[in-house]
Formats: structure tokens, C-alpha cells, sequence
């Protein structure tokens, strides 16, 4: 029954609706899929042992008749950001080794709710810091298309337990472009949507006003459903919209037909184009843009000056609350406690602290911090706010002109293991097409537009609408999915590589 | 430029309740000083006739009502705990010798 991890989301979802196929086999299929692969791919960091007794229940429920969400039955990965009360939640760090959350983040208990079956939870830089995965504290991910190569960042774990088929769906955040880049360098596709449209909840927080959670899927459709599973308003987050959501699956079945197309005004950034770009992946970007055109849209060149901030603005931003954030890491209620001799709670804070943390969340917890301090907050955080105001000027500027913007997702395709580990500026330019929508609240999406020319690896489109339309992101990248794969004759996935399971 | 120094980065350190070696405050520094030195552009564009935003959606504070609820058990609220008296929290000593 191994072929029943190539089915999508939606497709998985009827046959299991049709009683043609049981959650029990459906989640064995993946366990033994997750067996096979995962030994090379290392996308989850705790497989949940209890996954098969859970689909057992919906396939009982299922049996006696009841009537069932769409997607109960179909297997979840979550990642470690998330909390959940019966498996651990790390979120990549050492200092959170072992933890059980005493309750589920808020889009675990909807995807419970609605019959998913949690596999695992998988991996991700720590804290969510980083483009690669190379910052987990538990050992990198690797690109299923090639396993010499990053699967992105933070979010790789999810990315890449879609691409090698471990999970047909997954959860992810996105503070930066942690579920937009890690879908651009893995084939698959990845959903930032609007800043408060999803509950953080029970999301291990790195940067408050800009995280956001999301779907991870192979299909537009697939990011759709598990998008109306998890979406809505929460009162448990503050910053939750309360806001009348359409159905996103909906919203992508309708924009398969591609009529949607017809008069869509798509504005394509100046500023994130050419330099800094890598040729191919630019190749494929205008590709698409010229198919998006011959299918009837109207192609506008629009200009965002402020987008070149974006990045320095960012890196100013998120330090900032997340060293506030991570505050809460004291030694004292959860985590890790290093033992220091004689020493008061501050030496032994201090101490778990250094030790507990990695390279990457202490530069930044150092940089957050000189940047909030007495003298600096006026000229680094103050000024990263005010880029703030005029990256969203250059948002609504841009939406007075175009339906939808494009943008390739990242700049490069997935970058070999290691080699941008000892350059953290070379790392941060990775997410410069995705942090303009985390800093604007805008929602995004990451699609994939084929593979590049020079190297053969998978290459992501990313739209962007104004806030509250989601939708629209669905509909405009499901009708570009539908005329790629036709193009293709198959999914980008299936030109993956056979990973054999074998020991490398 | 930027005025980063390893005195810095030291202090920075203690304010950020981390314990940094001497090798990580050297590597910090160089660092820290190539992130601050591209990261300062944004005082280019930022005037001040630019208002600064906090959040991307503007929001209104959120209140409920004042009755308890989603309380944790003290077991539960001491089960992460690395150490505790089954009641509380167990710590080391508040203040060193000096204080």
C-alpha cells in the first residue's frame, strides 16, 4: 500500500471517505514511508507512537456511521514550533529538550478536532532562526531532491516530510519566510497567511509581530483544506482577527479552472529582480509570469523602493522581540537547568542559557539586545519601525495598480549543507523576496514553477495580496498549478530522485 | 564602523543572562560588527516625517472577562519544572555572599 503516500491531500481524503481505504492504512503507510527515508532525510525529530491508535478511532467513528470532516483520517506533521501534550515540543533547541506542553497550540487542537492524525513533529532551525535547518539543535534536514542540499528554512522538517511523501500535510510558521522558502527549495507549496488570520496559540513565539502560521502541502488545494482547518479567529491570541473567512479550498478548486486569469492585473517588483538573483531561477520566474500572461492576465511592472530596507529592517526587528521573547527561558519553570556550584539563580540562568542556546539564537538574543538598548533604540529599532510604514506604503501603492504581486520566492535554489553556515549575512539575503510580506502583515504563497535550468532543482514562484485576501492567493495559484502541470505532464515531485532508504 | 567592542558584547552578555566565553565574545564581536554596519541603512530612510509601525494589522487591545479560567494544575504547572518541592519551584539562593 505504498502508493497510498503519493495520493494528495484531497485525494487521500476520498478514498478514505468512500471506505476505500482505512486511516489505520493510510497512517501505517506513512509510518513505514517515514521508516524507509527518514534515516537520510531526518525531517522529524519525534514520530508519534500513537498515531496508529488514533486513526484506528476515526476509522471506528467513520464505521459507525458518523459524518466526518473532510480531511479526518489523513495524516498531519507538525512542526516542532507547535505545542502538543503527548508529544515532546523542542522547537529545534537543546534547552527545551524533552518538554511536554501541558496543552495543544490552538491549530493542533483544530486539526485534531478535525480527524487529522498527528505523525510527528518535525524539525526546524532552533527557534526558528535560520534558512536552512543547519541551526537545529538536533541535526540538520535534508533536501529530499538532493540530500547534499538545504531544505530551507526554518521550516525545512515540514518541507521536507511533504516533498519525500513522510506526510501529505504539514504545519508550519512563518516569522521571515520560514514556510514560503523552505516550499521554493523542496517543490512543494507553502502558505503565509494574513498576519493574525491563524491562531499562535501555543506557537513557541520568535517574533511577535511578524510570525504567522500556516499550511505545507503538495498542492495548492491541499494548503487550501488543511487552511480552513486551522484558520479563524482564537480568543487565546490577542492578535487574532475576528474576521468572516471564505473557504480557501473553495477559493483554489474555483481557480483551477484558470478563469481567474482573465483581466487578473499581476504586478512584478522592479526591485526584486536581476542582481542578487540566480539567473535560472529568474528564468523560471518569468516563465511563469509569461504563462500567467498568454492565459490572459496583464503583466505590470511596479516599483517598491523601500523593499532593499526590508531585510536590514527585519534583522533589527525580529532580534529585538526575540530576545525578549526568549526571555522566558530562565532555568527556573521549564528546560534546561545547568547545575553551578554555590552559584545564585542569576549564575545558573546565565550558565543554562549559554549552554542550552546555539550560535545562531545567541547572535541573535545579543543583537535584539543592542538594539533595544538605552542610546541605540531611536536609531536601530525606532528606524527599523518606520521602514515598517514605508515598506506597507509601497504594499498599497502597488495594490492600487495590480491584482496580485510576483516575486520569485528565494534567490538561489537549495544551497549545499554548510556552506553559508559561517556567514550569517550570506544566510539572512535568503529570505529577502518573503520578509517584505511578514513585516506588511500581507499573506503569500510559494508554488512551485519548475525546476531550474542550471542545476535541476525545484524553483518557487510566490504571489502576494493585500490583507484579508487570501483567497485570492488560492485561486491565482491554483489556476498557475494547473496550467504548470499540464505543461509538466505530471507534478514537479514526481521528477524527484527515488530515495532508496539506504545507508549513505 | 560600528562601536561594537568584545566590552560590549561582554555587557550585552549580562543583560542578556547569557554566560558567553571568551571565544564567543571574540566571534560575536566580528560578527555583530558586519550585521550592525549593514543593518544601519535604515536610519537612511527613516525621517522624521515617517510615522513607525508596530504591528502589521492595526489591532485594539483585547480584554475578557475577569473570572478565572485555563488555570493549570499545580502538577502541571511543576511537571517541566527541573526542580521543585512538589508545591513550588525550587531555586538556588536568591543573592551571592556580596549582596
Amino acid at each position: 500500500m505504498s502508493d497510498l503516500t503519493k495520493l494528495t491531500a484531497a485525494e487521500l481524503a476520498a478514498s478514505l471517505a468512500s471506505g476505500e481505504v482505512s486511516s489505520v492504512e493510510a497512517t501505517e503507510a506513512h509510518l513505514e514511508r517515514i521508516r524507509a527515508v527518514d534515516g537520510d532525510v531526518h525531517a522529524f525529530l519525534h514520530v508519534n507512537d500513537a498515531a496508529i491508535d488514533v486513526a484506528r478511532g476515526i476509522d471506528e467513528r467513520r464505521g459507525a456511521g458518523e459524518q466526518l470532516p473532510e480531511l479526518a483520517g489523513v495524516p498531519l506533521a507538525i512542526k516542532d514550533v507547535l505545542v502538543t501534550t503527548d508529544m515532546p515540543s523542542t522547537s529545534g533547541s537543546k534547552i527545551l529538550e524533552g518538554y511536554m506542553s501541558p496543552y495543544d497550540a490552538t491549530v493542533v487542537r483544530k486539526a485534531r478536532e478535525a480527524g487529522l492524525v498527528a505523525l510527528g513533529k518535525t524539525n526546524m532551525d532552533e527557534f526558528a532562526m535560520g534558512s536552512s535547518t543547519e541551526h537545529s539543535a538536533y541535526g540538520p534536514t535534508r533536501n529530499p531532491w538532493d540530500l547534499d542540499r538545504i531544505p530551507g528554512g526554518s521550516g525545512g522538517g515540514s518541507a521536507a516530510a511533504v516533498a519525500a511523501f513522510e506526510a501529505p500535510l504539514a504545519l508550519g510558521s512563518d516569522t521571515g519566510g520560514s514556510i514560503r522558502q523552505p516550499a521554493h527549495v523542496t517543490g512543494t507549496v507553502g502558505v503565509k497567511p494574513t498576519y493574525g488570520a491563524v491562531s499562535r496559540y501555543g506557537s513557541i513565539a520568535l517574533a511577535s509581530s511578524l510570525d504567522q502560521i500556516g499550511p505545507v502541502a503538495r498542492t495548492v488545494l491541499d494548503a487550501g483544506l488543511l487552511h480552513d482547518v486551522i484558520g479563524g479567529h482564537d480568543p487565546h491570541d490577542a492578535t487574532s482577527l475576528a474576521h468572516d473567512w471564505p473557504s480557501f479550498a473553495a477559493a483554489a478548486r474555483e481557480g483551477a479552472t484558470g478563469e481567474v486569469l482573465k483581466g487578473l492585473r499581476v504586478g512584478v517588483v522592479r526591485e526584486l529582480t536581476g542582481t542578487g538573483f540566480q539567473a535560472s531561477v529568474e528564468e523560471s520566474f518569468r516563465a511563469s509570469v509569461a504563462l500567467l500572461e498568454a492565459h490572459g492576465a496583464e503583466v505590470v511592472e511596479i516599483s517598491a523602493p523601500h523593499f532593499e530596507y526590508a531585510t536590514a529592517a527585519y534583522y533589527l526587528i525580529l532580534p529585538a522581540e526575540a530576545s525578549s521573547n526568549l526571555a522566558k527561558f530562565d532555568s527556573v519553570r521549564f528546560g534546561m537547568r545547568v547545575e553551578v556550584p554555590g552559584g545564585t539563580v542569576e549564575d545558573v540562568m546565565s550558565a543554562t542559557r549559554d549552554a542550552g542556546f546555539g550560535p545562531e539564537v545567541k547572535r541573535r538574543i545579543i543583537l535584539g539586545t543592542y538594539a533595544l538598548s538605552a542610546g541605540y533604540y531611536d536609531a536601530y529599532y525606532g528606524s527599523a519601525q518606520k521602514v515598517r510604514t514605508l515598506i506597507q506604503r509601497d504594499f498599497a501603492d502597488a495594490f492600487d495598480k495590480v491584482d496580485v504581486i510576483a516575486t520569485p520566492s528565494a534567490p538561489t535554489t537549495a544551497f549545499r549543507l554548510g556552506e553559508k553556515l559561517d556567514d550569517p549575512l550570506a544566510m539572512y539575503a535568503n529570505d529577502l523576496a518573503t520578509i517584505p510580506a511578514n513585516l506588511a502583515g500581507v499573506p503569500g504563497i510559494s508554488v512551485p514553477s519548475g525546476l531550474a535550468s542550471d542545476d535541476g532543482l525545484p524553483v518557487g514562484i510566490q504571489f502576494l495580496a493585500p490583507a484579508y485576501e487570501d483567497a485570492r492567493l488560492y485561486r491565482v495559484s491554483a489556476a498557475l498549478e494547473a496550467l504548470l502541470v499540464d505543461e509538466w505532464g505530471a507534478p514537479l515531485l514526481d521528477r524527484a530522485p527515488v530515495l532508496n532508504g539506504e545507508a549513505r | 564602523m560600528s562601536d561594537i567592542t568584545p566590552d560590549l558584547v561582554r555587557h550585552l552578555g549580562v543583560l542578556a543572562r547569557i554566560q558567553l566565553s571568551d571565544e564567543e565574545v571574540t566571534s560575536l564581536t566580528g560578527e555583530l560588527d558586519a550585521i550592525v554596519a549593514s543593518i544601519a541603512q535604515v536610519s537612511e530612510v527613516a525621517t522624521s516625517d515617517v510615522p513607525a509601525t508596530s504591528h502589521p494589522i492595526p489591532l485594539e487591545n483585547v480584554f475578557r472577562e475577569d473570572i478565572p479560567g485555563d488555570m493549570l494544575t499545580t502538577d502541571e504547572a511543576l511537571r517541566n519544572a527541573p526542580d521543585s518541592d512538589g508545591t513550588r519551584f525550587r531555586v538556588t539562593a536568591i543573592l551571592g555572599e556580596e549582596q
